[in-house]
């Protein structure tokens, strides 16, 4: 049944395509509808091919389906490819069945928008794209859904492009990401040029053969794309603004699937990191310092939104840390799990946006909304307590492999950073929680939960956030893990440091230091946490402004790229290059100018003509004879 | 026969260069056509005078040609110049400089 | 030693009439002057040994075409005298220096080819044996019979072409014609 695979992505493409071709014919939420419809068949699809792949031995888990030869030059051979195996498998689970989701709650929530039908037509090519990245058996088809997914996030954060804003947010997405993609482009050049190949079969399993630095470079250059689709530093700086775009949005996009990518591509290629000796340690500093960093930042949040984006990519920090742990499947049951949650909370704040009059996302103008839209407040709770790592629920268990990697390995310096990141997370997202949905309700209006469309959506993502954690109960036995054992390997065995269990209670321990000290100073009532405000205004506004990272980009990047851009604008070409257009115009035009005087129309000017020349012709031959 | 052949040539010279200086200097159109007759007569001197050298009769024959198509030329040229004159009620070449740039 | 004297009897003629002609500020005049060259020149052709060039000169040239010439011009009714001022500035100097030049030049190509007093000539009578005519057109008809009947169509051609351009334009005339019945219906 694994000829099924290519229709997972075909079906969205169609979905996207009708949409797009006879938009504004679908009357109300039709358009809505068929979208999540063509997701839902593509996750009915997964599932089949899923069941499949379970159905058969360990060893037999992986099947190629090759639609047609796509390139052929020379030796270099790229086909339309897809690649089934338990990695792509659970992404193509994941990004349809919270793609379908999200798709179900936008048809209420984009209701009455102008561009109804575009929307959900970009949303399906999204899903499209995703999928055939996580599909892809090959990295130029890889490539193809990469920059696809890029572009389709180009188009879904500028969607509301009558605001200044969200078109600013949605060029600054697209042309960071773009840094990380043209190193991700140079890495497959460079990878061809050592393999003669891009198939993950011909390059993958010989990667360990590569020289030392040759796999370094090579891996850098993979983990530089990762890094700007997955919002890592130092290119973070465009999610937080990208949540300019529609709430559902965000979470698709911005959230559960593509900024997980990166972490796809790592996790994918591991072979190639492991052939190096320090890439993955890399890897690991990088994600973990980005976690700390946007722990710090996310606590100084006052909108929602970018509340929750800061926390995604501390998050994606916490994947990538797991990742070059050599935690591959605590890495991807990371990604899962944070699918579910991070869609729930996203979508909890996109209900709350809707209840709250003008799209209020401030939270310090919320709070104690838990009465007045209980049901997205239980929903949010769920997403909370799974993202702070409290049991049973699956962020504690994935957040918990990840974390408890570090000791593991035995590098006890990184363990002690990563639970003082987890520590962060709960502190954050605690504070989230009690801003918007408990304390004295400072908001206006009168919020009531949502439609009964978007409540399904919410419930069902707070159940997969809820029971996710069943996959991967243990980092060695867990379902997850052995699943995925044939592409990322078994799961380490513990080398040092206390045993898994300890851990487990370890990591609890920090969730709820984080989970009281926000108690204590924001709900507790014993500090008026409006006065520390202002008393740590400064550091306040360092967290909030994201250590002043983008405005450090803006000052050394932008503006001597914009000078630099003006100096070409208006001096290199108006002057320059028009200048010399034009000046060779005004020559040829005054030189012919000049040259008409000697058109007398007078024959016998002409004529002289003929005769001088006669007369030079004859004296050359006389003088040279 | 004790004239020189070069002598034929230089009046077949002297006679070509004024039909030319008369080509260059005249403004009547009929006077500027008698000068290339001139012109075309002097060259028929000339091929004469390399009949007589050579000592063979091709020169001549050429010559020949040549007044057969001066013949013709003078018809055409001629009813050239009628026709302008009627167009413009004047033989003076200058006056035709549509050409003019 | 008769064609000595007569070469130099009729070379200054010959020169003399053709500066006069090029000078002359009436038509008639410059015609009447061309037929005095064209005679000369015939004498030039009967010292080079050219009988037949000499009869066909006279009648063909000073004869037919010069009285063409006269007829056009007695057409036109230009035979008055017209000024020679010259209108195009440095024209007549370029002129003169031109042809100073081409004078000068051909001169050296003389001097260059033949020498410019060589005295020895071929013998010409073994050439014309059977007369001039007789020898011209077996050289004519042998050699060159095919461009002789070529020029048969040059001059039904030179005909033609004379014809259309000398008549009035009829078909303007019908045009204006038919315009006018048109007008009246």
């Amino acid at each position: 049944m694994n000829i099924l695979a290519p229709f997972i992505p075909a079906i969205p493409l169609a979905g996207a395509a009708v949409l797009l071709l006879t938009g504004p014919r679908w009357r109300d939420r039709s358009a809505g509808w068929l979208a999540s419809a063509a997701v839902a068949v593509a996750f009915g699809l997964a599932v089949t091919v899923f069941g499949t792949l379970v159905s058969r031995p360990v060893t037999l888990r992986l099947s190629h389906v090759s639609l047609f030869e796509w390139i052929g030059v020379g030796s270099f051979r790229v086909d339309i490819a897809f690649r089934v195996d338990p990695l792509s498998t659970v992404m193509a689970l994941t990004v349809t069945g919270v793609g379908a989701m999200i798709h179900l709650y936008a048809v209420d929530y984009m209701r009455g928008d102008p561009r109804y039908a575009r929307f959900f037509a970009y949303m399906n090519l999204f899903v499209f794209f995703m999928l055939v990245l996580v599909l892809a058996d090959n990295y130029l088809l890889l490539y193809v859904g990469w920059e696809g997914v890029g572009l389709c996030s180009y188009l879904l954060i500028g969607f509301w492009f009558e605001r200044k804003t969200a078109a600013d947010a949605a060029k600054k997405a697209f042309v960071t990401t773009r840094i990380g993609d043209s190193a991700l482009l140079i890495g497959l050049i460079f990878m061809w040029s050592r393999f003669g190949s891009l198939d993950f079969d011909r390059v993958l399993p010989h990667a360990h053969a590569l020289a030392n630095g040759t796999a370094t470079v090579m891996a850098m250059l993979l983990f530089a794309g990762a890094v700007g689709k997955s919002a890592q530093l130092p290119l973070h700086v465009w999610l937080p603004d990208a949540m300019e775009g529609p709430t559902p949005v965000s979470a698709l996009i911005h959230a559960a699937t593509m900024v997980t990518a990166g972490v796809y591509l790592v996790v994918r290629s591991h072979q190639i990191f492991e052939a190096s000796g320090v890439a993955l340690t890399i890897v690991a500093v990088v994600g973990l310092v980005t976690a700390i960093y946007a722990g710090l930042s996310a606590i100084g949040q006052d909108d929602i939104k970018r509340m929750l984006a800061y926390s995604t990519i501390s998050q994606l920090g916490f994947m990538f840390f797991g990742a070059g742990m050599g935690a591959y499947s605590a890495a991807i049951f990371l990604l899962v799990a944070h699918a579910f949650f991070k869609a729930v909370l996203f979508l909890g704040a996109g209900s709350v946006m809707h209840a709250l009059p003008d799209e209020e996302t401030d939270m310090t103008r919320m709070g104690g909304l838990r009465r007045a839209m209980p049901l997205t407040a239980v929903t949010w709770v769920v997403g909370w307590l799974a993202m702070a790592g409290i049991p049973p629920l699956s962020g504690f268990f994935a957040k918990d492999q990840v974390v408890a990697a570090a000791s593991q390995a035995g590098r006890i310096g990184l363990w002690y950073a990563a639970l003082f990141g987890a520590l962060l997370t709960a502190l954050y997202e605690t504070r989230g929680t009690f801003l918007t949905f408990f304390g004295e309700p400072r908001h206006r209006g009168h919020p009531h939960d949502p439609p009964s469309l978007m409540r399904t959506a919410l419930v069902s993502l707070a159940v997969g956030a809820a029971l996710a954690g069943v996959l991967g109960l243990s980092a060695t036995s867990g379902l997850l893990p052995k699943f995925l054992t044939p592409v990322v390997g078994p799961t380490k065995e513990a080398v040092a440091g206390p045993s898994e269990l300890v851990l487990s209670i370890i990591s609890v321990a920090v969730a709820l230091v984080g989970i009281l000290t926000a108690w204590l100073v924001y709900l507790s009532g014993r500090i008026d946490w409006m006065a520390l405000r202002v008393r740590f205004a400064s550091a306040k506004r360092t967290f909030q402004r994201g250590f002043y990272v983008n405005d450090f980009y803006s000052g050394a990047i932008v503006g001597p790229a914009k000078l630099a851009a003006a100096f070409v604008a208006y001096v290199v070409d108006r002057r320059v290059v028009d200048g010399t257009l034009t000046g060779i115009g005004r020559l040829v035009s005054s030189s012919a100018g000049a040259a008409r005087r000697a058109q007398t129309g007078l024959v016998r000017t002409y004529a002289v003509g003929i005769l001088l020349g006669a007369t030079a012709v004859l004296g050359y031959l006389v003088v040279r004879s | 026969m004790r004239t020189p052949i070069s002598y034929f040539l230089l009046v077949s010279a002297l006679l070509f260069t004024i039909g030319t200086v008369g080509v260059l200097v005249r403004r009547n159109a009929l006077i500027i056509f008698m000068s290339i007759e001139l012109q075309l007569n002097a060259v028929n001197l000339a091929l004469v005078a390399f009949s007589r050298q050579n000592g063979n009769l091709t020169g001549q024959v050429l010559a020949f040609f040549s007044m057969v198509v001066a013949a013709a030329e003078v018809v055409v040229g001629l009813a050239i110049i009628v026709s302008l004159y009627r167009k413009r009620r004047s033989a003076d070449v200058d006056d035709a400089s549509l050409l003019k740039g | 030693m008769a064609d000595w004297y007569a070469f130099w009897l009729i070379a200054p003629i010959s020169i003399l009439s053709a500066g006069a002609m090029v000078l002359a500020r009436n038509a008639v005049h410059a015609a009447l002057l061309l037929i005095v060259n064209f005679f000369t020149l015939a004498v030039f052709f009967l010292i080079l040994g050219s009988s037949f060039l000499f009869v066909v000169q006279i009648i063909v040239y000073a004869g037919a075409i010069m009285v063409l010439f006269l007829f056009v011009i007695m057409l036109l009714g230009v035979d008055r005298p017209v000024p020679l001022t010259e209108r195009i500035r440095g024209q007549r100097w370029i002129a003169t220096v031109l042809g100073l030049a081409l004078v000068l030049e051909i001169g050296l190509a003389v001097r260059l080819g033949l020498g410019l007093s060589t005295g020895k000539v071929p013998d010409f009578s073994r050439v014309n044996a059977g007369g001039n005519v007789r020898a011209l057109a077996r050289v004519l008809f042998n050699s060159y019979f095919f461009p002789f009947e070529v020029t048969s169509i040059l001059l039904t051609v030179a005909a033609i072409g004379a014809m259309l351009h000398g008549r009035r334009n009829i078909a303007e005339e019908e045009t204006v014609d038919t315009a006018v019945g048109e007008t009246a219906t």
